[in-house]
């Protein structure tokens, strides 16, 4: 009798439909820090591993992104509120310079008792909904490879026994001297986690990456990308278990099979709103299409190229509009489903995409873990205090 | 010239500053005391200069496990990405309900230079002007968000604007956009002139000079017992440092002192940075803080629940036309 794998759960935060449902939402703002508090209860109670925050600030002609709440300040108020739980932020490197967000995420690790995570943003991530747009670097790969090595010297610059030591680091994009300004986190390194499913994405998350977040494929697809993943690390002289793959999925609950799927269907109807379909349709044109008739036929004109590739956009739309990947069914089917998901190497577990803030997280909670546990196939309790420790991953060793 | 605006209520600020601490129970409990002596507000400093932690992550670890008192982490726009800088104060903001500020300040040294892989500091002027764009880019952006919408503006309108005038240098930026400006200053004359000069300021470019709160900022070592141990030093005023002007001496002389320069109508009050952080901060508000408020010069409880209301300042009205369409 073996013990059963393990399945992994994070949670991504706002969920799917979140944005796009905003202003049919009730009072309350979507920066408050109540509509983030509760679903990280939620999953804290839940003994999940993770809650992701996605994407904060963007660019200045974006006011809808310039509003949204900045994910590591959301985080460190979040530490108050919760004790176990591991605590992601989505923070594309575009916008900012290694040794400004390492000290951010090294606080975070710090005013968490070690439980911060970092998702590394390149523009071309289509996990979180980050954007496709171009970040204005060439290379934006090796940037946000060579971002990652510099925030990892910095944050094991200080010795053991806490005196901090000059770094110096010349390199394509960086080229910084000086001393970090803390000691060794509690995790030594916050989680660092990479999102996306091109080989490039692969690729950078088996170099440095100890979390990968993928799209939702079935359980024959998912295994193939679990074996190239692995064949990847092996190159970097790491193990399979070095990195976590964890699979985006929307749960869509019913007391009965049918009943699941009649709400599948209607919140693939009510994400795709008579103001969101323009809106859509304008991300794929490359115009501005608020204006334009939801039901009537497509824009005369044709789209307009830009940055971003028309190969992005058009994925992006037929994404948008084939809806996430759900699992749909009743709470026994949809555990057994994860469970044997994950059993089959398909991935390590999921990051659920809740369809409704916070309602959809508790049912999940509520109904689907317990049956995980007693199938053998999920924590009954925190064993450790750390990200690093929920997800089984070791710390990082001392340099020098 | 005092009297032209009247003598306002006394407002008190604290720094919870903790040189090698790194732990949020080390700023939690800073914050406590400071907030159960009903204090306006807690600052906590940063520089990318000295070893610390980021003051505004630290600030919203203190958020949920505090109620009332507000919370201004010094915030550098010299190599800080100003939208980024706007988000995280709004988030601040909203996570505190109310009660952010954020102290506005340069980075000038090259050391802090290198560390973004810049060659050299610009000189302070160029670094205060670009201070100045960032607060009117978060001004702009928080205004274009408007109330009862999709995308409101933080609770306070604008969080809390913070500029230390002492240096020549940041002057004009604490005339143009402070709401508290800082002087460190000795002598209650020179905290009068300051005081006038920035009033005088602030009018002239528009504003209404009394919606700036000048406080006066003060090293304090309550060391040393009830009363000052060197006769005529606690009740004879603060002594300049080459850290600053610093008190010493006992809590009830320290009453004192805040009693008599804010019946004189020289501040509008104190910001007061403790030597010994939890032995400083402990006594300034179990004895000074106690004492002021048995006079009945200090409040006992927050009747206000923002840092705005703490201040006796309005939330701003839009200061930028809103494009048509929307409300």
């Amino acid at each position: 009798m073996t013990v059963r794998r393990q399945v992994r759960l994070a949670v991504c935060l706002p969920g799917d439909g979140d944005t796009a449902a905003r202003p049919d939402q009730p009072s309350g703002s979507p920066i408050a820090l109540a509509s983030f508090e509760q679903p990280a209860r939620t999953a804290e109670r839940g003994l999940f591993d993770f809650v992701l925050l996605s994407e904060g600030p963007r660019r200045i002609d974006d006011l809808d992104a310039t509003g949204r709440p900045e994910p590591l300040t959301v985080l460190n108020a979040l530490a108050g509120v919760t004790e176990r739980l591991g605590l992601a932020a989505t923070v594309p490197t575009a916008l900012t310079e290694p040794y400004e967000l390492a000290r951010r995420l090294a606080t975070l690790d710090h005013l968490s008792g070690g439980r911060a995570a970092w998702h590394v943003a390149t523009s071309a991530d289509t996990f979180t909904g980050a954007d496709l747009r171009h970040d204005g670097s060439a290379d934006r790969y090796g940037r946000a490879a060579e971002f990652v090595a510099v925030a990892r010297r910095l944050w094991t610059s200080w010795s053991a026994d806490g005196v901090s030591r000059p770094f110096a680091h010349q390199g394509r994009h960086f080229d910084i001297a000086g001393e970090f300004g803390l000691p060794r986190s509690p995790q030594g390194h916050p989680v660092v986690i990479r999102a996306g499913d091109s080989d490039q994405d692969r690729e950078s998350a088996a170099a440095t990456a100890d979390v990968l977040l993928t799209r939702h494929r079935p359980p024959a697809a998912g295994r193939s990308v679990r074996a190239d993943v692995t064949r990847r690390l092996a190159a970097y002289g790491r193990a399979p278990e070095d990195l976590k793959v964890l699979a985006g999925v929307t749960v869509v609950l019913g007391d009965t099979a049918a009943e699941a799927q009649e709400r599948a269907v209607e919140i693939r109807r009510q994400r795709i709103t008579p103001q969101r379909a323009p809106q859509l349709l304008g991300q794929a044109w490359g115009v501005d299409l608020s204006g334009h008739d939801p039901d009537g036929p497509l824009p005369e004109t044709d789209p307009v190229p830009g940055p971003g590739t028309a190969e992005h956009r058009t994925r992006r739309l037929t994404l948008e509009a084939s809806g996430r990947p759900a699992v749909v069914g009743t709470p026994e089917t949809v555990a057994a489903e994860l469970e044997a998901y994950v059993r089959e190497d398909a991935a390590d577990g999921f990051v659920l995409v809740p369809h409704h803030t916070p309602g959809g997280l508790d049912e999940f909670v509520d109904r689907v873990v317990p049956l995980l546990q007693e199938r053998g196939a999920f924590r009954t309790e925190y064993q450790g205090a750390t990200l690093r420790s929920h997800l089984g991953l070791p710390d990082p060793p001392w340099e020098g | 010239m005092s009297a032209r605006y009247g003598r306002g209520l006394l407002h008190l600020a604290a720094a919870i500053d903790r040189p090698g601490s790194f732990d949020a129970v080390s700023y939690v409990e800073l914050a406590q005391l400071a907030e159960s002596g009903g204090l306006d507000f807690v600052t906590l400093d940063d520089s990318f200069a000295r070893p610390g932690p980021d003051a505004l992550a630290v600030l919203s670890r203190v958020a949920p496990a505090t109620r009332r008192i507000g919370l201004v982490p010094t915030v550098t726009t010299t190599h800080t990405e100003p939208l980024r800088v706007q988000a995280a104060v709004a988030t601040l903001d909203w996570a505190s309900r109310g009660r952010a500020g954020w102290r506005i300040d340069v980075s000038t040294t090259e050391g802090e230079a290198r560390l973004f892989g810049r060659r050299h500091a610009a000189p302070a002027a160029a670094l205060w002007q670009e201070a100045d764009e960032a607060a009117e880019v978060a001004a702009r952006l928080w205004d274009s968000w408007e109330d009862g919408t999709k995308l409101p503006r933080p609770p306070q309108g604008h969080p809390v604007r913070v500029v230390d005038a002492t240096d020549g240098q940041a002057r004009p930026t604490a005339a143009r956009y402070a709401d508290v400006a800082l002087v460190r200053v000795a002598d209650p004359a020179q905290a009068a002139a300051v005081r006038g000069q920035l009033r005088d300021r602030a009018a002239e470019s528009g504003r209404d000079p009394r919606a700036l709160r000048v406080l006066v900022s003060l090293l304090v070592d309550l060391g040393d017992g009830e009363h000052a141990a060197e006769p005529g030093h606690g009740g004879g005023g603060p002594r300049p440092t080459a850290q600053g002007p610093l008190y010493r001496g006992g809590p009830v002389d320290l009453a004192e002192l805040i009693a008599a320069w804010h019946a004189a109508d020289v501040t509008d009050g104190f910001h007061l940075v403790p030597v010994e952080p939890r032995r400083d901060l402990e006594r300034l508000v179990n004895g000074t803080v106690a004492l002021l408020q048995h006079r009945g010069l200090f409040r006992t409880f927050y009747p206000g629940s923002t840092l705005r209301e703490h201040l006796g300042l309005a939330r701003p009205a839009h200061q930028y036309a809103v494009t048509g369409g929307t409300s």
